[in-house]
This record gives structure tokens, C-alpha cells and sequence, in this order.
């Protein structure tokens, strides 16, 4: 226990160190930017602290932490390694702009916590290896197989990291003033310094500090603002709470009344279809407990059990988080049209004008009144597209307003969380630590993905397949060498992003419902499942969903065209049945699998014996 | 085919059999609940349950954005309990 202790109380103890610091020298000397400086800078001085502390000596101090990382404590490390640039930035503005919809992230991103816990995690930490195409390429007694999961795997953690640097970037543009691309490269820098060195090690010990530092971020401001709207200093309770000064009117009551007025939806019903709504969560959580960055952190516990019960502590370090975003997600939601709704444009507080300057905020004065119109649908076509000129009001002037609306104001979802404390006029060090939170949850969930795919090069492709006679100290320079390509790589995807961060990350959920997870849970729970079918249903589960994402999502077919209505982020789930129908098939036409097969198997169910499962090669 | 640690823990075949057995019927009841609360109550029965309200929370959207999570929880750390009791009872721990 003590040694659980020590990452989270160094934290605490260095931040309350430098917020004392900061009131006794009195905020004034400081602008919010010069904390925003401090902040970000004593969290990363802490990070590399650890980095030093925590070099990895082994291969398995790199890819599995040693195997010794206490329940608790791999808990923490992966509620932070989970929790993205996604959870933490973009997901609260998503549910403020969608209501009852935006539910499908909050179950769907901890649903699959309870499929981890009770079908995956513990039997995989029997099996005792150390990465998720390992399990597959034994089990399924094939190479091939194995080369399969890790192209899954790759397709799967690029697709999601590529959210994580752009998220980066934004938080460190905005906050420290310089361009997103800079942004991006600051990221990738400090993560090759712990990852590189450090491997699993490093990373699973920062984890637990950035999970202090995100979840500080996170709560401080919620807090603040649910007292605010409504005297409850728990957000969870505040949602349901009524709003200060109008007994008998909750927050949630407010919110469909004055959205109702500007037009909208009512806030708490849906707008997709029942299916949609269905088929999204499904495949967000068989998702969750396909990515291997995740299934990875429980092979660093000591025992099976500990599997189990540190899903649990993950999930309620998640918890504290995903049940704060819908209460932030509805303040926002009322303070934005508070603060806007038919305010002349002059008026507007500080921080609509700072965001449109980097160009996440744009005004068009359709009607030419000097007032912000917000109303339902797309004020302009598509994001932002600025002359260059000021406007009659002082804005700067928008070349693509959407005719068909009188809707006059884009917001970009992504900023709601950063915006969230000037928009309740919270004061600077709020603002400041909530950058600090956002690069925290960026870079943990970054470095997390950025090694499980360097451990799939190394050791699944090299190790394993292509050169096998490499010794454990050359293993180890090609899996960093790996990590620091790794990073350029999504690096670059930071810089050329290819839709929203939340948008990005859920495509990777799909194509790992689809692909990884139903090989996993059929190769635990399925003594029959054999190589073919496996790897058959490996290729036309992520063949079939790659191919309608890109359909949709990139090559720009009509949505007229979506199977049963399911957008994009579901397929995933039509993608793991046809995965699981596909294995199936081809499994019963095809011979059973050897007798070694079946006692590993047997030796993974039971969590009695020694730790590393017999080969079955 | 003796499995390599059947000395060691000394549960017999039929013991472990009869522990996943035992496993499998937990996890199948413990996975209905998970389903009823988030796609039952949370999705499927979400618009007749926005009708009745939990203290200010119209009931179907407090299951989808709230109520869904605390049961997730809680459903893990009863597995955990339970398995433990049943590998104790089977003679399988860890």
C-alpha cells in the first residue's frame, strides 16, 4: 500500500506546494498565462522525475512493468492511460451540444470495463505474456495470425494516438500561445523522454501522476461552477439540482426551457435513431475492451484476481471523472447561451474573442444587427474560413456563412472544457490548471498507444516472427528505437488531423470491437476456435468496418446510403458480429486445434498455478 | 494431460470444472444486469422512463448519462468478491 502511495501523495504535496506558492506571492505578478507556464511546467519537471526514477532494466520492466504493479495503483495508472484528450477535452462539449445523445460516450467508454473485468482481463494476465498479438499468435498457433493482430493493433493505436497529439496541440495553443503545430512537437518531445527511457515502467509510474494531475484539472472547476448555477459543491448531484435562486426549477428543467425558446431539441431527448444510439455504445464498449493499450495495463498486476480488482479501481477513477462530464456538459451548455444569445457582439466577454482567434469561435452577422443569433443548425458551412477583414462589430469577418440557418455563431466542440472557467469567470489558476489536466490526459493516453505498438514491432514482429535470435539487450534498443519512430508518426498525424480529436478516437473503438476483441474472447471462453477461423474473422471484421468507415467518413458517400441508419462509430458492432459469425463458420469447416491448445486453455481458465502459461508451440 | 500445476494447487479435473461452470453462470447473470441498465434503461426503455423523475432527473437520461456508471462499478467489485469465494469453495486461488 505505501508503495501505491507514494506517486499520487508526491503529486498532491508538489501541486498544493505550487498553489500556496502562487497565493502567497499574491496572483497579480502572474498572468494566467505565466501560471499556465508554471503549472505545465512543474507537472512536466515531476514527470521526467519519474521518468529518471523508473528506467527500465529488462524487456519486462519495458513492456509489462516487471509484473509487479500493486491493483490499486495499476487502477489509477489506467483510468489515466484511458482517459484521453478525447474524455477530458472534447467529450463534455460534445454532450453540451448533444444532449441525451452525447450518453453514448459515457456508457459506451465504461461499459467495456465490465466486459475487461469478467471476459478478458483476468485470464490474459494468467496467460502471463507480454502482449495482446502474443495471446493471439499462441492460442491460434500461427504467425500468420499473430502478424494479423498486430496490424490490427497498429491501424487501431494510430488512429487514436493521431487524437491524442492533436489534442496536445490545441491545449498548448491556446494556453501557452503558440501554434497547434508547435504544440504537437512540445508533446511528442516530453513523451519520448519517459517512454523512451522509462518503457512501461516509466510510463505505468507518470500515469499515476498525470491521473492526480487530470482528475485535479477536471474537479476543481466542476465544483466551482456547480456552485455556482446551483449551491451543490458535488456536480454529480448538481445536474439534478435547481438552480440558484429559482427553487423548484432544476438544472436540467432550465436548460430544455431555454433551449426550447432558441429553437432546439429538448436537451435530454434524443435525436438518433434508437438502432444508432444501440449500435454506438455497443461499439464503444466491445471497443474498450478490445484496444490493446488497455487490456496491456493488466498484464503489469501480480495475480489474475488483481486483474479483476483493478478493472474495478480503474473504473471508479474513471468513474469520478465520466459522471462529472454530463453535469459540465449541461453548465456549459446554459453559461454558453447565457452569455451569448442576442449579446451584442461588443459586448461579449474576453474569452469569445480570444478563441476566435485561433479560429474555434466564428460570428456571422447574418442579419446585420451587431447581435449573436444562436439558434439549431450550422451557422457557417463547415469550420471557419476567415477574409482576413474586421467586421461592422470589430469580429473578424467569416467567408462562409450557411445561408439556410439564421444560426449566426459556430463554436467548436472542442473547446467547451478549456473554455468552461472563463466562461464562469473562475479565476486565472483554474484556467491554468486545467491546461495542465488537459496535456496530462493527452500525453498519458499518447504514451500508453505509442508503446504498445513499439512492443508489437519489437517483440511480436521481430522477436517472434522475423529474426528470433536476437538477444533481450538488443530486443530492448529496437523496442525504443521503435517508440521514437512511433512518435514521429503521430506526430505528424497531430499536425494533419484528419476530422475532430473525439470523432478520430472513436473510429478506433470500432476497429477494435470488430477486430481484436471477439478473437480474444473466443480463444478464452472457446476450446473449438481454431487458426482459420480466427484469422478469417480477424481480416473480414476489420476489413468490413475500415471499408464502410472510409466510405462514410472519407470518401464522402451519402449518408442516404448508411446500412440500418448506423452511422460510422457504430459499425463496429455489425463488424464484431460478422467477425464472431465469420470465425464460426470457418472454425467448424476447418480441423480442430491441437491438444497443446486445449491445455492452455485450461491453464488460462484457472487462476491457480504459476504465472507464464505453458507454450504451445 | 496432466495440466502443468495440478500437484501444486491440488483441485482435481472435476473440481475445476465445476469452478467454471460456477464462473460462467456468475458472469452471465452479472453481464444481464449490465445489460438491462444500460441498454434497457438507458436506451431501449429511455422515453417511458424520462416520465417518472429522480429527484430532478428526468429517470431514462439519469440511467444513459449517470445511473449506468455506478452500477458498472459496483457489478465489478461483486465479481471480484464472488470469484474469490468460488476459488476458495473450488480450491483454485491464485
Amino acid at each position: 500500500m505505501t508503495k501505491t502511495l507514494i506517486i499520487p501523495v508526491t503529486t498532491l504535496v508538489t501541486g498544493l506546494a505550487v498553489l500556496a506558492l502562487v497565493f502567497a506571492l499574491g496572483i497579480p505578478p502572474l498572468s494566467t498565462t505565466g501560471l499556465t507556464y508554471l503549472f505545465v511546467g512543474v507537472s512536466f519537471g515531476l514527470y521526467f522525475g519519474i521518468a529518471i526514477w523508473s528506467k527500465a532494466g529488462s524487456t519486462r520492466d519495458f513492456y509489462v512493468a516487471g509484473g509487479g504493479v500493486p491493483p490499486v495503483m495499476n487502477g489509477m495508472a489506467t483510468a489515466a492511460d484511458w482517459m484521453s484528450a478525447a474524455s477530458f477535452i472534447s467529450m463534455a462539449g460534445i454532450i453540451a451540444f448533444a444532449g441525451y445523445d452525447g450518453s453514448v460516450y459515457l456508457m459506451g467508454w465504461t461499459g467495456g470495463y465490465v466486459l475487461l473485468a469478467l471476459l478478458l482481463a483476468p485470464y490474459l494476465r494468467k496467460f502471463g505474456q507480454f502482449t495482446v498479438p502474443d495471446f493471439i499468435g499462441e492460442r491460434y498457433y500461427s504467425r500468420t495470425a499473430r502478424v494479423i493482430a498486430v496490424v490490427c493493433l497498429i491501424v487501431i493505436s494510430f488512429t487514436y494516438v493521431a487524437g491524442q497529439m492533436r489534442g496536445v496541440g490545441i491545449v498548448f495553443s491556446r494556453f501557452l500561445e503558440v501554434p497547434i503545430d508547435w504544440g504537437v512537437i512540445i508533446g511528442m518531445a516530453i513523451v519520448f523522454v519517459y517512454a523512451v527511457f522509462g518503457g512501461m515502467k516509466g510510463v505505468t509510474y507518470t500515469q499515476v501522476a498525470q491521473y492526480c494531475v487530470l482528475i485535479f484539472a477536471y474537479m476543481v472547476p466542476a465544483i466551482f461552477i456547480s456552485i455556482l448555477i446551483t449551491g451543490n459543491p458535488v456536480p454529480q448531484l448538481g445536474l439534478g439540482a435547481d438552480v440558484a435562486g429559482e427553487p423548484g426549477t432544476s438544472v436540467l428543467v432550465k436548460l430544455n426551457q431555454v433551449l426550447s425558446d432558441l429553437g432546439f431539441g429538448a436537451y435530454t431527448d434524443g435525436s438518433k435513431s434508437t438502432l444508432d444510439v444501440f449500435a454506438i455504445t455497443a461499439a464503444l464498449m466491445v471497443g474498450t475492451a478490445g484496444l490493446p493499450h488497455v487490456i496491456v495495463r493488466f498484464f503489469t498486476v501480480p495475480k489474475a484476481s488483481d486483474a479483476r480488482t483493478s478493472a474495478g479501481w480503474a473504473l471508479v477513477f474513471i468513474a469520478i471523472l465520466y459522471t462529472t462530464a454530463p453535469s459540465v456538459a449541461a453548465f456549459a451548455r446554459l453559461n454558453l447561451v447565457d452569455t451569448v444569445a442576442e449579446t451584442p457582439y461588443e459586448q461579449t466577454p474576453q474569452w469569445v474573442k480570444t478563441w476566435e482567434g485561433i479560429g474555434l469561435i466564428g460570428w456571422a452577422d447574418k442579419n446585420d444587427d451587431g447581435r449573436i443569433q444562436y439558434g439549431p443548425g450550422d451557422a457557417l458551412a463547415g469550420k471557419p474560413e476567415f477574409t482576413g477583414e474586421t467586421g461592422a462589430s470589430g469580429e473578424r469577418q467569416v467567408a462562409n456563412p450557411n445561408p439556410d440557418t439564421a444560426n449566426e455563431l459556430y463554436v467548436d466542440r472542442d473547446i467547451m472544457v478549456l473554455a468552461n472557467p472563463e466562461i464562469a469567470q473562475l479565476p486565472g489558476w483554474v484556467i491554468a490548471l486545467v491546461a495542465a489536466g488537459g496535456v496530462a490526459a493527452a500525453l498519458s493516453t499518447a504514451a500508453g498507444l505509442l508503446l504498445v505498438i513499439s512492443s508489437s514491432i519489437s517483440h511480436d514482429l521481430l522477436r517472434k516472427t522475423f529474426t528470433p535470435g536476437i538477444s533481450d539487450a538488443q530486443e530492448l534498443l529496437i523496442a525504443r528505437v521503435a517508440i521514437a519512430a512511433a512518435i514521429g508518426v503521430a506526430g505528424y498525424f497531430g499536425i494533419h488531423p484528419p476530422d475532430f480529436v473525439a470523432a478520430v478516437v472513436a473510429l478506433a473503438f470500432g476497429l477494435a470491437a470488430s477486430s481484436l476483441f471477439p478473437v480474444i474472447l473466443m480463444g478464452i471462453f472457446s476450446y473449438r476456435m481454431n487458426k482459420e477461423g480466427a484469422i478469417a474473422g480477424m481480416v473480414a471484421g476489420l476489413g468490413f468496418t475500415m471499408t464502410y468507415i472510409v466510405l462514410f467518413k472519407f470518401a464522402g458517400v451519402s449518408s442516404d446510403y448508411l446500412l440500418f441508419g448506423i452511422s460510422p462509430e457504430g459499425i463496429g458492432t455489425v463488424g464484431m458480429v460478422i467477425n464472431f459469425a465469420v470465425a464460426y463458420a470457418v472454425s467448424r469447416l476447418t480441423k480442430t486445434p491441437p491438444l497443446a491448445v486445449r491445455e492452455l486453455v485450461e491453464h488460462i481458465r484457472i487462476p491457480s498455478g504459476a504465472g507464464a502459461a505453458p507454450s504451445a508451440h | 494431460m496432466t495440466p502443468p500445476n495440478a500437484g501444486k494447487t491440488g483441485a482435481t479435473e472435476a473440481q475445476k470444472a465445476a469452478y467454471w461452470k460456477a464462473n460462467i453462470r456468475l458472469l452471465l447473470s452479472l453481464l444481464g444486469i449490465w445489460f438491462v441498465v444500460s441498454y434497457g434503461c438507458g436506451i431501449l426503455l429511455a422515453e417511458p422512463l424520462n416520465a417518472l423523475s429522480l429527484a430532478g432527473y428526468p429517470l431514462g437520461f439519469w440511467f444513459a448519462q449517470q445511473g449506468s456508471i455506478y452500477v458498472f462499478v459496483v457489478l465489478i467489485f461483486v465479481y471480484g468478491v464472488l470469484m474469490k469465494r468460488l476459488e476458495r469453495r473450488f480450491g483454485v486461488e491464485d
